[in-house]
C-alpha cells in the first residue's frame, strides 16, 4: 500500500521549514498537521508545533471565524518555536486563505482546493473577486488543486462511502502533497490508519487511497518545480516522543507520585486551556490516580488540600480565571504548611480575556494573589517538552518543603508540542517526603527541618500523633491557634524564610551565548523559545555581546541573578504582558530594566525581538 | 475502616487540653460533648477520625477535639472533607458546619457533596443567624427576622436544611434539638454506621443573638406535644399521651388523635427511613406541627468511593501499564542515535 518513489530530481535541502494547514473546523487540519509532525520527527527532524483553533465549537462553515489551523516548524537545526511566517501554506477554503495570507512570506508557496473556490465559499470569506483570479496572489506561488474533485475521483471504486466521508479525506489529499514536496514518505500515516482504524477496512483503504493519490499527484504534475529535504537534526541522544505541554504537564506528576510514592490526587474544574491534563490524568486510574473533578474551581483546591492532608500528592489545574478564585484556599494551604501544586496554564486576561490565546500576565496574580503575608514557589516551564520537569520539580519542591508551589504555563507551550527526550522515572532526582510514621512524646504539628524549615508531615490514621491544623495563626511551637503579636511576627517570618530557603535547591542561572557584555536579554516561562532563536540569530550574526537569560525560577529567584545582571551593561525583560517580571526585579536590584511587552494574545515574532535587540546594541 | 472494640475509649480520649471558647450556655457544649461520647461507641480508632470544618462559631469544633482536625475557609469543609475521604476511604471523616458554611457561602459545596454520597458524616449546627459576625440573618432566618443586617425584618425566605438536602439526593438526613444529647448521641452513632453522606440538622441555640429561636419546639415543657422524634418501623405517634399521630388525608400529612374519630393505632403511618422515594421524606421534614425530629431518611445507596474503587480495579486488571515508564515508553516513540 506504501506509495512506490518514482527516481526523482536531487531535492533541495533546507534547514527548516514552517508549514501551516488551515481550513474549515471539520476538515480535520490539526490530524494532518499533527501527522505530517509526527512523520517529521521519526525522520529525525526537531519539531514545533502549534494549533491554533476557533473558540467556538463548531463555528458556520466556510466563515473566517470557523478557520482552523494547524502549524508544523521542522528543521535539520534546534527548532524552538512553531515559527512565525511560513513558507508554506496549504489552504482548504476561501476563509483559510484570507486569514492566513499575512502570515506567508512573499515567494512562498501557496497550495488551495481550488474546487472550494465557489462563489458561497468566496462571499462567506468576504472576497470581492476571486483571489485566484485577480492579481491579489502575484507574490506568491500558488498552486492551485482541484483537491475536493480529486479525492472523489481516487474514491470512485469504493463501496459504501457517502459524501460526507469522501469530502472529509481530502485532507489526506492535501498531507500526500506535502509528504512529496518535502520528501517524506506516507508510511507513518499508513501505519496510523491501520492501527487507528482497525476495525473499519474500508476506511483504512480510503485514506490511503487518497493518501497516494496526493502524493503521485505531486509528484506527477509539473506545477512543483521541486521538492526539498530537511534533514535529521542533531539532537541529544534517546528515544523521544512528540508531546504536548499539557500532558508533558500531567505526566511530570505521575512520575513524581510513582518516585515519592504517594497517591496522585488531582481536584479540578475544566477552564480552557488546562483542561487536557484533566483529560489526561483521568485516564490514568491504572496507576492509581485519583482525578476528580469537582463542582468549582475552589472545590478543586480544597478538595486537594483535604487529599493533601490526608497524605496523597495534590494537585488542582486551572487557568487565570481559576487561580483567582482559588486564591483564598491558597493561602490556607500555605498557612497550614501542606504540600499542594496549583498549575496556572496562563491565557489572556483579564476576566474571561481571550480564553484560546497565550498570555504571561498572571505572574503577580501567582505572586501576591492573596490576603496576608502570603509566601508560595513560583516556576515556570518553558517549553511543551520540559513542561514534564517543571512538573516534577514542583511536587519535589512542594512535598520536601511542605508549602504550595504555583506552576505557571501558558497556552502557547500548553497546546505547542515537540520532541520529548523520554526520561525514566528511576533516572529523576529523588523525592523525600516530610511524611513522619511515629512520634514522640513532645512531637508538634509544626517541628520543623533545621535547613529548609518545612514542617512534619503526619496524616491522619498515625497512632500517636492526632493535631488540627488551620487558618488561624499558630504557636510557633505548639500548633495551637494563638493570636499572640510577637508570634505571628516570627511565624510570618518563617514562612518566607522558608521559601526563600528554596534558592539553595534550586540551580543557577546560566546565561547563553554571551555570559557578559552589552545587552542581556530576559524572558521567563513560554517565551524561550522566541528568545532562545531571536538571540542564537544574534549570535550567529556576529554580535557577541548580547547575552539571555531565561527564568524558570520566579519565587525564589536563582541565587546568582543579581551577579548575572552586573555583567550586563543593560538588561531587557521581555515578557508577554505589561511588564510584571521587571516589576519583580526592580522590587529585588536596583538597577536599570528595559522592557519589551507584548499584550496581543501572541507570543512574540522573531523579526519585532531581533528589530528591538539590534536597535538597542548599535 | 479498621475497627477497634467498642467503649475501648472513653469521651476523654477524644477530647483534648484547649481551653473550649464558645459563650456560655451554647448548645455549641452539648454538641461537643455528644459527639465525644458517641465515638467511644463507634468501634473506630481514634487516629482514624477526621475533623474539617469552614468558618464560623460552630467551625471551632476540630480545635476541641483530640483527634486530626483541619479549620478550613468559608463554606469549603465539604469539599476539603471529600479530598480527604478520596485520598483516604478507610478514615472516619467529619463535617461541622453552620447554617451560613453550609447553605450560603458554602451552598454549592453542600448540595454536591450530597449528589456524589460520598461517606462523610456532615453536622449542620443550624442557629437562624450569623453568630461569629455577631449577629446578621443567615439562609435559614425567617422572614420578618430582626437582625443587625435586617434591622426592619429579613425579607429574605429561609431554606428548610432538609429539604434543600433530600433535593439534592442526600440518603441520609436527621434532625435533633441542641439541647437532646441522649437522642444526638445514638444518631451520630447511626450516622456513622451509615455508608453514604450523612447529614444531621441540630437545630442550635444561639444564647446571644437569636436566644429561644426553637424555645416553641425544644422547650422540655412542650417537645413531646409539639416534636414527632420517628424511629424506622415504628408508627409515628407522638405527644405527652403518645395519642397523636399522623395518617396521610389525600395528598397532606394530618394530625389525628388516636381514640377520636375511631382513630386506632393500626391507622397510624409507619416511619420508612430506607424507603428510596423521598417524597414521604420531604413531607415530613416540611411538616411545622409536629416538628418532626430523628432519622427521617436512611437510604442506603452506592457511594461515590464504592464506584470509584470498583472502576480502579476494573481498569488496573486490564490495563498493561504498570509503571509510569510503560506508559512513557507506549505508542509513537522513536531513536536518536
Amino acid at each position: 500500500m506504501i506509495a512506490a518513489e518514482k527516481p526523482r530530481t536531487p531535492a533541495e535541502a533546507l534547514e527548516a521549514v514552517v508549514i501551516r494547514f488551515v481550513g474549515d473546523s471539520g476538515d480535520g487540519m490539526q490530524l494532518t498537521g499533527t501527522q505530517f509532525s509526527d512523520t517529521s520527527a521519526m525522520f529525525g527532524n526537531d519539531v514545533a508545533t502549534f494549533p491554533n483553533y476557533p473558540s467556538e465549537i463548531r463555528a458556520p462553515q466556510g466563515s473566517l471565524y470557523g478557520v482552523s489551523g494547524f502549524q508544523v516548524h521542522i528543521g535539520s537545526v534546534e527548532i524552538s518555536t512553531p515559527g512565525d511566517n511560513v513558507d508554506l501554506l496549504v489552504a482548504m477554503n476561501p476563509a483559510g486563505l484570507k486569514t492566513n495570507l499575512y502570515a506567508v512570506k512573499p515567494g512562498q508557496t501557496i497550495i488551495v482546493d481550488v474546487d472550494s473556490f465557489t462563489k458561497k465559499n468566496l462571499e462567506k470569506a468576504q472576497y470581492k473577486t476571486n483571489p485566484l483570479e485577480d492579481e491579489s496572489l502575484s507574490n506568491y506561488r500558488v498552486i492551485q488543486v482541484p483537491m475536493s474533485s480529486l479525492t472523489k475521483e481516487a474514491l470512485k471504486n469504493i463501496d459504501g462511502l457517502d459524501q460526507k466521508a469522501i469530502t472529509r479525506s481530502k485532507n489526506m489529499f492535501a498531507l500526500g502533497m506535502v509528504y512529496w514536496l518535502y520528501s517524506r514518505s506516507p508510511e507513518y500515516t499508513i501505519e496510523f490508519f491501520n492501527k487507528k482504524f482497525k476495525n473499519k477496512p474500508q476506511v483504512i483503504e480510503a485514506n490511503t487511497k487518497v493518501l497516494n493519490a496526493g502524493f503521485f499527484y505531486a509528484e506527477t504534475i509539473e506545477l512543483i518545480p521541486n521538492s526539498y529535504s530537511v534533514s535529521p537534526a542533531k539532537m541529544q541522544s534517546g528515544t523521544y516522543r512528540i508531546i504536548m505541554g499539557n500532558t508533558a504537564t500531567a505526566w511530570g506528576f505521575l512520575a513524581a507520585a510513582e518516585k515519592s510514592g504517594l497517591e496522585l490526587f488531582l481536584g479540578s474544574y475544566p477552564i480552557t486551556p488546562a483542561t487536557d491534563i484533566l483529560h489526561e490524568l483521568v485516564k490514568h486510574k491504572h496507576f492509581g490516580v485519583k482525578a476528580f473533578q469537582a463542582e468549582d474551581e475552589i472545590a478543586g483546591i480544597t478538595s486537594a488540600i483535604g487529599a493533601s492532608f490526608a497524605g496523597d500528592l495534590a494537585i488542582t489545574t486551572t487557568s487565570g480565571p481559576g487561580l483567582a478564585l482559588k486564591g483564598e484556599a491558597l493561602g490556607l494551604a500555605m498557612m497550614i504548611e501542606l504540600p499542594l501544586v496549583v498549575v496556572n496554564v496562563q491565557r489572556g486576561g483579564p476576566s474571561t480575556g481571550l480564553p484560546t490565546k497565550t498570555e504571561q500576565s498572571d505572574l503577580l496574580q501567582a505572586m501576591y494573589g492573596r490576603n496576608g503575608e502570603s509566601p508560595v514557589i513560583v516556576i515556570a516551564a518553558s517549553t511543551p517538552a520540559n513542561c514534564f520537569i517543571y512538573a516534577y520539580q514542583a511536587a519535589k519542591l512542594a512535598l520536601e518543603h511542605m508549602t504550595p508551589v504555583v506552576l505557571l504555563t501558558d497556552g502557547y507551550i500548553a497546546n505547542g508540542s515537540a520532541p520529548w527526550r523520554i526520561r525514566k522515572v528511576e533516572d529523576l532526582p529523588e523525592i523525600k517526603t516530610r511524611l513522619v510514621k511515629e512520634g514522640k512524646e513532645d512531637w508538634h504539628p509544626y517541628n520543623r527541618d533545621e535547613i529548609t524549615l518545612a514542617r512534619d508531615w503526619a496524616v491522619p490514621g498515625t497512632p500517636g500523633l492526632e493535631h488540627r491544623v488551620g487558618g488561624l495563626e499558630k504557636d510557633q511551637k505548639s500548633g495551637n491557634v494563638s493570636h499572640v503579636p510577637e508570634n505571628h511576627e516570627v511565624m510570618t517570618e518563617i514562612r518566607a524564610e522558608k521559601v526563600k530557603r528554596v534558592q539553595s535547591f534550586i540551580p543557577e542561572l546560566i546565561p547563553e551565548f554571551a555570559s557578559e557584555g552589552d545587552l542581556l536579554i530576559v524572558g521567563w516561562g513560554g517565551t524561550y523559545g522566541s528568545l532562545h532563536t531571536a538571540a542564537k540569530q544574534l549570535y550567529d550574526e556576529g554580535f557577541r555581546n548580547i547575552g539571555f537569560a531565561h527564568f524558570n525560577y520566579i519565587n525564589p529567584l536563582p541565587r546568582n541573578t543579581e551577579e548575572v545582571f552586573k555583567r550586563f551593561k543593560k538588561v531587557i525583560v521581555c515578557e508577554l504582558n505589561s511588564g510584571q517580571f521587571a516589576s519583580i526585579l526592580r522590587m529585588n536590584f536596583s538597577r536599570e530594566f528595559l522592557q519589551y511587552d507584548k499584550v496581543q494574545g501572541l507570543p512574540f515574532a522573531n523579526t519585532e525581538l531581533i528589530e528591538k535587540f539590534k536597535q538597542i546594541v548599535e | 475502616m479498621e475497627t477497634v472494640t467498642a467503649n475501648k475509649y472513653t469521651y476523654k480520649d477524644f477530647a483534648n487540653d484547649q481551653e473550649v471558647r464558645w459563650c456560655p450556655g451554647c448548645d455549641d457544649y452539648v454538641i461537643l460533648r455528644s459527639v465525644q461520647k458517641a465515638l467511644p461507641e463507634m468501634g473506630v480508632k481514634k487516629e482514624d477520625v477526621v475533623f474539617i470544618s469552614g468558618i464560623g462559631c460552630s467551625s471551632r469544633f476540630p480545635y476541641y477535639m483530640g483527634t486530626y482536625g483541619m479549620h478550613g475557609i468559608h463554606g469549603r469543609a465539604p469539599a476539603i472533607a471529600s479530598g480527604v475521604k478520596l485520598a483516604n476511604p478507610n478514615l472516619s471523616v467529619w463535617v461541622i458546619t453552620g447554617d451560613g458554611d453550609s447553605m450560603a457561602i458554602g451552598g454549592n459545596h453542600f448540595i454536591h457533596v450530597l449528589r456524589r454520597n460520598i461517606d462523610l458524616n456532615i453536622i449542620l449546627f443550624n442557629n437562624e443567624i450569623y453568630g461569629l459576625t455577631k449577629g446578621q440573618f443567615s439562609p435559614t432566618s425567617l422572614v420578618g427576622q430582626k437582625t443587625k443586617s435586617s434591622p426592619f425584618g429579613n425579607t429574605q425566605p429561609p431554606f428548610s436544611p432538609g429539604e434543600l438536602a433530600i433535593g439534592a439526593q442526600a440518603r441520609f438526613f436527621a434532625r435533633i434539638g441542641g439541647n437532646a444529647p441522649k437522642e444526638m448521641t445514638d444518631i451520630f452513632i447511626e450516622a456513622e454506621k451509615f455508608k453514604g453522606t450523612s447529614l444531621v440538622e441540630i437545630l442550635q441555640n444561639c444564647v446571644i443573638f437569636n436566644d429561644g429561636c426553637y424555645v416553641k419546639y425544644t422547650d422540655k415543657a412542650v417537645r413531646e406535644d409539639k416534636q414527632l422524634f420517628v424511629e424506622h418501623g415504628k408508627p409515628m405517634i407522638f405527644g405527652k399521651e403518645r395519642n397523636k399521630g399522623l395518617v396521610l388525608n389525600k395528598l397532606k400529612l394530618e394530625v389525628v388523635t388516636i381514640g377520636e374519630n375511631g382513630i386506632t393505632e393500626e391507622d397510624i403511618l409507619v416511619h420508612d427511613a430506607k424507603e428510596q422515594d423521598p417524597t414521604m421524606h420531604q413531607m415530613l421534614v416540611r411538616l411545622e406541627y409536629p416538628l418532626v425530629t430523628g432519622i427521617i431518611r436512611s437510604y442506603n445507596d452506592v457511594t461515590l468511593e464504592e464506584r470509584e474503587d470498583a472502576l480502579t480495579a476494573q481498569i488496573k486488571a486490564k490495563s498493561e501499564f504498570k509503571k509510569t515508564d510503560d506508559l512513557f515508553f507506549s505508542g509513537e516513540i522513536y531513536e536518536v542515535k
